[in-house]
């Protein structure tokens, strides 16, 4: 797939290549920096795999200390710089350039403290998202959000993105869940926002940091919120024979009053790879599945599981069964959070991300089919209903280039549909590459130029992470740092 | 008396705004005025209110989502969403009683402007986290939106929510689009006496702790306990702590208990019923606890663990009464009218205990000496200021309210 935009890289860095990585070498130490070619291979790209850039090098850093060093250096010497957590992002949000210099932080992942009266548990951000709830867990506690790839990615990459979840419904996506970051800045300073407590002074800086993709600094530490575990929870699963009465039920569920955990949503092609696939025991006899979780003691869950099996059962659903205990809720989910590794395996997709008005559900849908049939591609649909936040799977095959740029199309189709009935493009994967020239679907030139000052005020000379979010055309003129300053190394070796 | 200029849409605030940029004339904003008592008076020969924009412009029950442009009253709000038994579930403040300002009319655009949010902040989030979109003109006479009216959305930078707590420094919005919750079913609140504050705080955070998803956790000293005038607690000679637990009713039954058992090594409670903790947290609500008098008052945002602490270090300079919230992250500090409004003493032992403390009451005198909001480090004033001239590089909007030289 070409048909996205990347700029040329700039000569003059690509040119001094050899000298930059001398540079780094002596800043960060030789066990700090990956520059030979398997070794940056590895971070081409990242789960929007179609498209690959070699990194000029790869660097790792173990302290915050460090990554400054590097962001200064990299600024001073007009260098771009590609964050990057486990590099899961489904947009190209972590796709490097020939001309820019990865900064990992996987090798940042310690718990720096956990305090369960204040709920807070203070880390590196380089941990993976499971491995914060690990931590806690002992204690009772655990970490809200939770993306299906919370094995891999880093909280580092889920602040970036702002990512979500199936439980977010109830507990709230990323932002809701950050309390204060340590933010790198481009130019080597280091700011501490937010902190332990509960609203950060001053204007909200953090509301800005999350969901910036990476592209206003570069988050070492963050302070998270981290919960009492329920004292049970369970999953029910509900078969509709079409997409309409699932909606309608979804719609019902949340006006009686009951915000359940999570409700997620499934057509059939998902339906039957994840089954496939998990063995969740999914019905395969509907067009429409929903998987409604509740929490509670084990009464309280009986109690609200009986009362939306209930409602359910006013529309008539093809099948209704109640998790009966934990291995099959854990399967239920193991089905759910493996639909895109299990769909990946039988087709190459693209993941669509738009979130709609749940009042929209069964026309996006219906029309979702529509344009993936004119561009003769299948799709299968499984995603957060009760936000509404779609993720329909336009498979392709990748080895065939017009196939892969009608999935594109398709792709890009399906969004203006989103956007049109009064969604948005993207619900928790980030614009990245994928989606940054439909940002002007979304918002006007003002709106643009609004963010674009933000932008402009954390990294004057847009070197983080350039290329993504924001259409190529119509950015500010970068405002240069000042002349290449002497190099200091902060990492013994 | 400065002039008064109340655009009604959109286009007229825009209007207005490049008329004040061209003959360089800041303007100071305002909802209703409820909270134009807290910040640095700002000096402006004219004043922008949003009074004269107004309506709910979309409400989804079933979405759970409302809009309402910046100038609708939140109580009818308030009253729209009871209809459809729901809620905003934050629990907005009503600081009129506390300001002596007029009751009843704070604007829900004053609401998110000031990202103000009550006791039940401490299970759902605060108003910030509920902002999901806003429309708005900016300090260059530019309309612009962000966000939108959905649930989830990650498109672009968060706008929308970077302009909650702003108090109009940045942008006046005109319109906000925010979640909504369900009305709970029940309500019970269990209600310990006596306890002294570091127990109380302790108690608080053990209560957080379970998994019985208290939605309110306070505890007022004796003096502040003294002005609650719910019963069985008016009267009341000692200090309080409370719990608040919503949700269906024999959830309610079946966690009240529960708490009771876990938390019984800190004594036997009172328990209030629906009727009762409607009218304790409403009181909470309107700020009873500190009506408007020559007493100074203090907001301090900190740990829960430090906040105790804090509170004692501050009691051998001054006598103070304290109102603990956020199962103890949020200190309602009330202090003697004195010069500098203790200002150094308070910042300094909220230096060493992390966190920020803001000045919500004083006469205007003294706001104008002392800093409101906590001044901030080097690095956080540098993008503070720096966002300031992203929005308003002329100093058009509320200049100085926040600080002194934005
Ligand atoms: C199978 C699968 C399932 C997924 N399911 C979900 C889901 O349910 N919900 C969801 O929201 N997402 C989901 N994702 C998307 C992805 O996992 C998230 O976007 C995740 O947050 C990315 O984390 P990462 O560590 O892999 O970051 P990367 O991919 O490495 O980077 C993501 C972005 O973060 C930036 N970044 C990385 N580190 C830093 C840093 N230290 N400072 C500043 N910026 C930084 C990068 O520049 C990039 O823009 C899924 C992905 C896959 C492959």
């Amino acid at each position: 797939m070409t048909s996205i935009e990347l700029p040329h890289p700039d000569a003059d860095i690509v040119d001094r290549r050899d000298a930059i990585v001398k540079d780094l070498t002596a800043i960060v130490g030789a066990r700090a920096i990956i520059s030979d070619v398997d070794g940056r291979r590895a971070y081409e790209t990242d789960a929007f795999t179609a498209y690959k850039r070699l990194p000029l090098a790869v660097i790792l850093p173990e302290t915050t200390e460090v990554v400054a060093a590097v962001l200064g250096y990299c600024h001073q010497n007009g260098i771009k710089v590609v964050p990057r957590g486990a590099g899961t992002s489904l947009c190209g949000g972590a796709l490097p350039a020939e001309d820019a210099i990865v900064v990992g932080v996987s090798r940042m992942n310690k718990v720096i403290e956990i305090d369960t009266s204040a709920r807070t548990a203070r880390v590196q951000t380089g941990i993976t998202n499971l491995a914060i709830s690990a931590a806690v867990g002992p204690n009772g506690f655990f970490y809200a959000p939770d993306p299906s790839s919370q094995l891999a990615c880093t909280l580092a990459g889920n602040i970036a993105m702002n990512s979500g979840g199936a439980h977010c419904l109830k507990y709230g996506v990323t932002t809701n869940n950050i309390l204060g970051v340590k933010l790198v800045m481009m130019d080597g300073s280091i700011v501490d926002i937010g902190g332990d407590h509960l609203d950060a002074e001053g204007y909200d800086l953090l509301a800005l940091v999350v969901g910036s993709e990476g592209q206003l600094g570069v988050v070492t530490e963050a302070t998270v919120r981290i919960l009492p575990q329920a004292e049970g929870a369970r999953p029910m699963l509900i078969g509709f024979e079409s997409t309409a009465k699932a909606s309608i039920c979804v719609s019902r569920i949340i006006a009686s009053g009951i915000v359940p955990v999570a409700i997620e949503f499934m057509d059939r092609p998902a339906i039957e790879v994840c089954e496939a696939f998990a063995k969740a025991g999914y019905p395969l006899d509907v067009e429409a599945l929903l998987i409604v979780e509740v929490e509670g003691s084990e009464e309280e869950i009986g109690d609200r599981l009986a009362y939306i099996a209930g409602l359910a059962e006013e529309l008539g659903p093809t099948s209704l069964i109640i998790s009966a205990d934990d291995a099959q809720s854990a399967r239920i989910w193991k089905g759910r959070k493996s639909a895109f590794g299990a769909i990946g395996r039988k087709a190459d997709y693209l993941c669509m991300d738009g979130t709609i008005p749940l009042s929209q559900l069964t026309h996006v849908l219906e029309e979702i089919g529509n344009i993936c049939s004119r561009y003769g591609l299948g799709v299968a649909n499984v995603f957060h209903a009760g936000d509404g936040n779609l993720h329909p799977l336009v498979m392709y095959d990748a080895n065939d280039l017009r196939q892969a740029e009608r999935a594109e199309q398709a792709g890009a189709d399906i969004l203006r549909l989103c956007v049109s009935v009064g969604g948005c493009l993207t619900g928790e994967h980030g614009v990245g590459i994928e989606k940054r020239d439909l940002m002007r679907v979304q918002f006007s030139d003002v709106d643009l130029a609004q963010q674009m000052r933000i932008k402009t005020l954390f990294d004057p000379a847009w070197l983080l992470n350039p290329a993504k979010v924001f259409p190529l055309d119509g950015r500010p003129q970068p405002i240069r740092a000042g002349p290449p300053v002497a190099v200091t190394p902060v990492a013994a070796e | 008396m400065s002039e008064l200029l109340r655009p009604a849409a959109d286009w007229e605030l825009k209007s207005l705004i490049t008329q004040c940029g061209e003959q360089n004339r800041p303007v100071e904003v305002v909802g209703s005025g409820t909270k134009r008592a807290i910040g640095h008076p700002v000096d402006a020969s004219a004043m922008i209110t949003t009074a004269s924009l107004r309506g709910i412009t979309l409400y989804e029950p079933t979405e759970l989502v409302m809009s309402a442009r910046a100038g609708t009253p939140l109580s009818q709000i308030e009253v729209e969403l009871a209809s459809r038994g729901q809620m905003l579930p934050f629990e907005p403040l009503d600081f009129s009683a506390a300001l002596a300002s007029p009751g009843g009319q704070a604007t829900i655009g004053g609401v998110f402007a000031t990202n103000n949010s009550g006791a039940r902040r401490i299970s759902v989030g605060s108003a910030r986290d509920h902002l999901i979109g806003m429309r708005g003109v900016n300090g260059r006479a530019e309309q612009f939106k962000s966000g939108g009216r959905v649930m989830k959305n990650v498109t672009g930078y968060d706008v929308a929510r970077a302009l909650t707590g702003s108090w109009g420094t940045l942008a006046i919005m005109t319109e906000v689009t925010f979640k909504v919750a369900p009305l709970p079913d029940d309500i019970a609140t269990i209600v310990y006496s006596g306890l002294p504050e570091d127990l109380a705080v302790e108690l608080l955070s053990l209560a957080m702790g379970t998994p019985y998803e208290v939605s309110g956790t306070v505890h007022l000293t004796s003096g502040h306990a003294a002005r609650i005038g719910t019963a069985p607690l008016a009267g009341q000679k000692t200090s309080l702590t409370a719990l608040r637990i919503e949700n269906f009713m024999k959830s309610v039954r079946y966690r009240k208990s529960r708490l009771i058992d876990a938390l019984k090594a800190y004594g036997r409670p009172v328990e209030l019923d629906l009727e009762a903790s409607l009218s304790f947290w409403g009181e909470l609500r309107r700020m009873a606890f500190t009506p408007h008098s020559d007493a100074i008052l203090w907001r301090i945002s900190t740990s829960p663990r430090k906040a105790a602490d804090l509170v004692a270090t501050l009691r051998r300079h001054m006598p103070v009464e304290a109102t603990y919230d956020w199962s103890g992250g949020l200190v309602w500090l009330e202090i003697p009218d004195c010069a500098d409004a203790g200002a150094a003493d308070i910042r300094r032992a909220v230096a060493i205990a992390g966190g920020h403390a803001t000045l919500i009451r004083a006469n205007e005198s003294v706001r104008r000496e002392v800093d409101v909001f906590q001044p901030q480090a080097p690095g956080l004033e540098k993008l503070s200021r720096g966002l300031k001239l992203a929005f308003d590089p002329q100093g058009l909007l509320n200049p100085g309210r926040m600080y002194q030289t934005m």
